[in-house]
């Protein structure tokens, strides 16, 4: 193994390989930036590009740095213009966006920077000891685990309610699980609640629903409250990056677990970086305490540092199966599988035996993506956010050209932009009634995976006999049943020792 | 707003036919479904070698997906006078999704222009299965065929459940108690059969080929008529004595009427890409097989695939 990792570190660190990266970060993080592009189209568009370079290690050495460049792009328009481009950012904007609002953007960009990086870096120095080894526990996750993994990541969805909002953020879960059920089920080959609109045939899309229910209503918001609207960033907060030393310390526990817990998701086929920054989110919502768990919805560095540190960490994760088994956990990994069997390369528990040059630079090259990331980013970042400094009344129309565009690049479908107007109306109007949309985007996210894992185990085993017979579904849904029992006792005893106070 | 892109379409297309007054200088691909699908990388596949070697001047694009090729296929009808230059490409679930009543419009009212390659489709288990021939299948099949789980990445009632159960079918079983466990794509059906979730993978070859490389899975059979060129020691179905084949074809349609001329000029510029060297680095990368069938050929193959599908269908109660 040791020769295998100086093999992959001398591979790595050629110039030629080097210079790859940091353009793979570039090209990433500048088109990552733009609502829906997310990490998957830019990986397809830049893969003729490293086909061409015909050497196998280069190729995906690019491809790591594009992926990494794109989700940090990602995240960026999800702080600054609330229109996350990818599932995985989405919780990035929860407290994200907020924080932008207030004026801290620079700190912001600079918490996801930081979280991103110690987040990837942990994911691959765990890939690096561990990959190994984990390649057989992902095998044992059958439908029956993804079904509770998912149930799991709805009840992050506590975490969103605020004092009295539980029932609102429920009815909102429902409505999205409801959406994610329009189209075709991955299991049965008719249409569900189309309505005979061709265009809802194969369901509704992710990132028209993203903006619909995010950009949208934010702009349309604004307009509708000019008030909000006068208040532009002065340029010397955004300027601000500095991150002091009690938020240091503050946000370093949420980045140390949150690397392990988001990269244990990563490895897992299926679960990917977007159920780990929610599960993120949600866990670190309810471990925080009193003041600091207030704070979280109304740009809580914890809550934005929680889902960074869990996607990148996930997404490092996601490498485990696509190098030891072959399998693509993700879209993503997906077309990176693609990519490697077009340059000859299987992955699989072969390719660290017969390449080892290959699958060990892989890894390097993941870690030093990172280190890239971080260096370019951080000079980048006042020059990013001064895009916040532009009056609102020109930022807004751009907001929603590219909440149009975003929409229309993935299917090339005009009816999408009808949909996104229609739902973004709704959206607005839910947002007016203080209805909580993200809880929605989420059950719908999720609500698809729970359906077709559900519907597969019980075709499997014919009876819903696997959520008691099989442990490690069993532990997932008791963990899941704990998530929402334990806020709500604490809760409750806070409400007495309140009451026994007055007394 | 259809009207608009028609319209807008049609400009352009009138700019291009009065640059190039020649014929076969350009071709407007038209992708039924999103980028990086099965049928965006055959035909961006297509259109580069088209141009490299030099067989077309220009090419270009357009992705219209909606109700699984659906839209792409009304659409292509109703503007038919205005898609001289257009190809669309499509596949066996032309013929299924006809078949099941998601559009009203079948292959019959297109231009078949020709069919240029091939999938054929699998039954493969795990190396360390049980069920290492493909008598041990067909005898646990007989025996329980309740415990008998087939994977696959398809839809109740799409491809692989099909295929699987036409196999089933010409072995002289009943396919109805097939317990097909459904994926949302070969990948994760892979992954279905490699943790044991289920005995039997039915899925295309080129999504198991890499795996049978590698020797993790086993490939039972394979539903080409005579070996394919790749693998020679698969065996085919038909050597078990189960009188079937199955060819999960990728081709192309031009909208109704089309000028027979313009027709067969298409069909030769495809005859003749096949045999370029740039075609075959593409055809090898992607574990593609060649099967170029021009018009009434491709009628053949279609109207005979629909009826066999149809039967299994009905077997099964899916119609």
């Amino acid at each position: 193994m040791f020769e295998g990792v100086m093999l992959g570190l001398e591979t790595a660190f050629t110039l030629q390989n080097l210079m790859l990266v940091i353009f793979g970060c570039l090209i990433g993080t500048f088109i990552g930036m733009l609502p829906g592009l997310g990490p998957m189209s830019i990986i397809a568009i830049m893969i003729p590009v490293a086909i061409t370079l015909g050497d196998p290690s280069s190729a995906i050495i690019l491809l790591a740095g594009v992926y990494y460049g794109a989700i940090f792009g990602g995240s960026t328009s999800s702080i600054l213009i609330n229109a996350p481009g990818v599932a995985g950012t989405v919780a990035t904007s929860f407290d994200g966006y907020p924080m932008a609002r207030k004026g801290q953007a620079g700190k912001a960009l600079t918490i996801a920077a930081v979280s991103s990086f110690s987040g990837g870096t942990i994911g691959a120095i765990l890939l690096f000891m561990f990959a190994p080894a984990l390649s057989s526990v992902a095998l044992l996750f059958h439908s029956a685990e993804y079904f509770a993994l998912m149930v799991l990541g709805l009840t992050a969805i506590a975490a969103f309610a605020g004092k009295g909002q539980v029932g609102k953020a429920l009815l909102m879960t429902i409505a999205g699980v409801m959406l994610a059920t329009v189209g075709e089920s991955a299991l049965f080959n008719a249409p569900r609640f189309t309505g005979g609109i061709q265009d809802l045939q194969s369901g509704m899309s992710f990132i028209t629903l993203a903006m619909a229910l995010f950009a949208l209503p934010e702009a349309l918001y604004l307009i509708f409250d000019p008030k909000k609207s006068e208040t532009g960033n002065s340029a010397e907060s955004i300027k601000n990056l500095r991150i002091t030393k009690d938020e240091a310390k503050k946000i370093a526990p949420v980045i140390a677990r949150q690397s392990i817990q988001g990269f244990l998701i990563g490895v897992m086929p299926g679960a990917g970086a977007t159920l780990a920054s929610f599960l993120g989110y949600g866990v670190e919502r309810n471990i925080a305490k009193g003041e600091d768990q207030a704070e979280f919805g109304k740009g809580s560095i914890k809550g934005l540092a929680a889902p960074e540190t869990a996607n990148n960490a996930a997404c490092t994760g996601s490498f485990v199966p696509l190098l030891t088994l072959g399998i693509p956990g993700s879209g993503t990994t997906a077309i990176l599988l693609g990519a490697l069997i077009a340059l000859n390369v299987t992955p699989g528990p072969r390719l660290m035996i017969d390449n080892p040059a290959i699958f060990w630079s892989v890894i390097i090259s993941m870690y030093f993506g990172n280190v890239i990331l971080l260096i370019l980013n951080l000079p980048l970042i006042p020059y990013i956010a001064k895009l916040l400094t532009i009056p609102r009344n020109y930022l807004i129309p751009f907001v929603l050209f590219f909440t149009m565009i975003g929409a229309y690049i993935g299917q090339n479908n005009a009816t999408e932009l009808i949909i996104l107007v229609a739902l973004g109306i709704l959206a607005t109007i839910f947002k007016f009634a203080k209805y909580p949309l993200a809880p929605l985007l989420i059950g719908f996210i999720l609500g698809g995976m729970l359906e077709n894992n559900f519907a597969r185990s019980v075709n499997i085993t014919d009876d819903i006999s696997f959520m008691w017979e099989r442990p490690m579904t069993l532990g997932l849904l008791i963990v899941a049943v704990l998530m929402v029992i334990i806020p709500m006792y604490r809760q409750s005893k806070a409400r007495k020792a309140a009451a026994k106070k007055e007394a | 707003m259809k009207y608009f892109i028609a319209q807008f379409i049609t400009l352009i297309f009138l700019c291009t036919c009065n640059l190039y007054a020649k014929p076969m200088q350009h071709i407007h691909f038209l992708i039924p479904g999103g980028r990086d699908g099965g049928w965006d990388i055959t035909a961006r596949g297509v259109g580069e070698v088209l141009t490299k070697s030099g067989l077309l001047k220009s090419v270009s694009y357009e992705n219209m997906s909606g109700g699984g090729g659906s839209k792409a296929i009304s659409y292509l009808i109703e503007t038919a006078n205005t898609q001289k230059n257009t190809l669309m490409i499509n596949s066996t679930p032309i013929v299924i999704r006809s078949l099941q009543k998601n559009f009203p419009e079948s292959f019959r009212d297109l231009t078949l222009i020709a069919s240029i390659i091939t999938d054929y489709q699998v039954l493969a288990v795990r190396h360390d299965s049980s069920l290492n021939t493909w008598d041990d299948i067909l005898l646990a099949y007989k025996t329980n065929p309740k415990g008998l789980k087939i994977g696959g990445g398809s839809r109740r009632g799409g491809l692989d459940h099909l295929v699987a159960a036409q196999i089933i079918k010409a072995a002289g079983a009943d396919p109805k108690h097939i317990r097909y466990i459904p994926h949302d794509a070969g990948g994760r059906a892979l992954a279905g059969l490699l943790s044991g979730e289920v005995d039997v993978l039915s899925t295309g070859f080129g999504e198991v080929f890499q795996k049978y490389q590698s020797g993790e899975v086993n490939i039972i059979g394979v539903t080409a008529s005579l070996p394919v060129k790749e693998a020679p020691m698969i065996p085919t179905f038909k050597s078990f004595g189960v009188n079937m084949s199955f060819v999960n074809w990728r081709g192309f349609f031009g909208a109704p009427g089309l000028n027979p001329k313009k027709v067969i000029k298409m069909r030769n510029t495809f005859k003749s890409m096949l045999s370029t060297p740039e075609w075959e680095s593409v055809r090898t990368t992607n574990g593609w097989s060649n099967l170029y069938k021009p018009g009434v050929e491709l009628k053949t193959l279609l109207i005979n695939q629909e009826k066999t599908i149809s039967s299994v269908m009905r077997e099964l109660g899916f119609l």
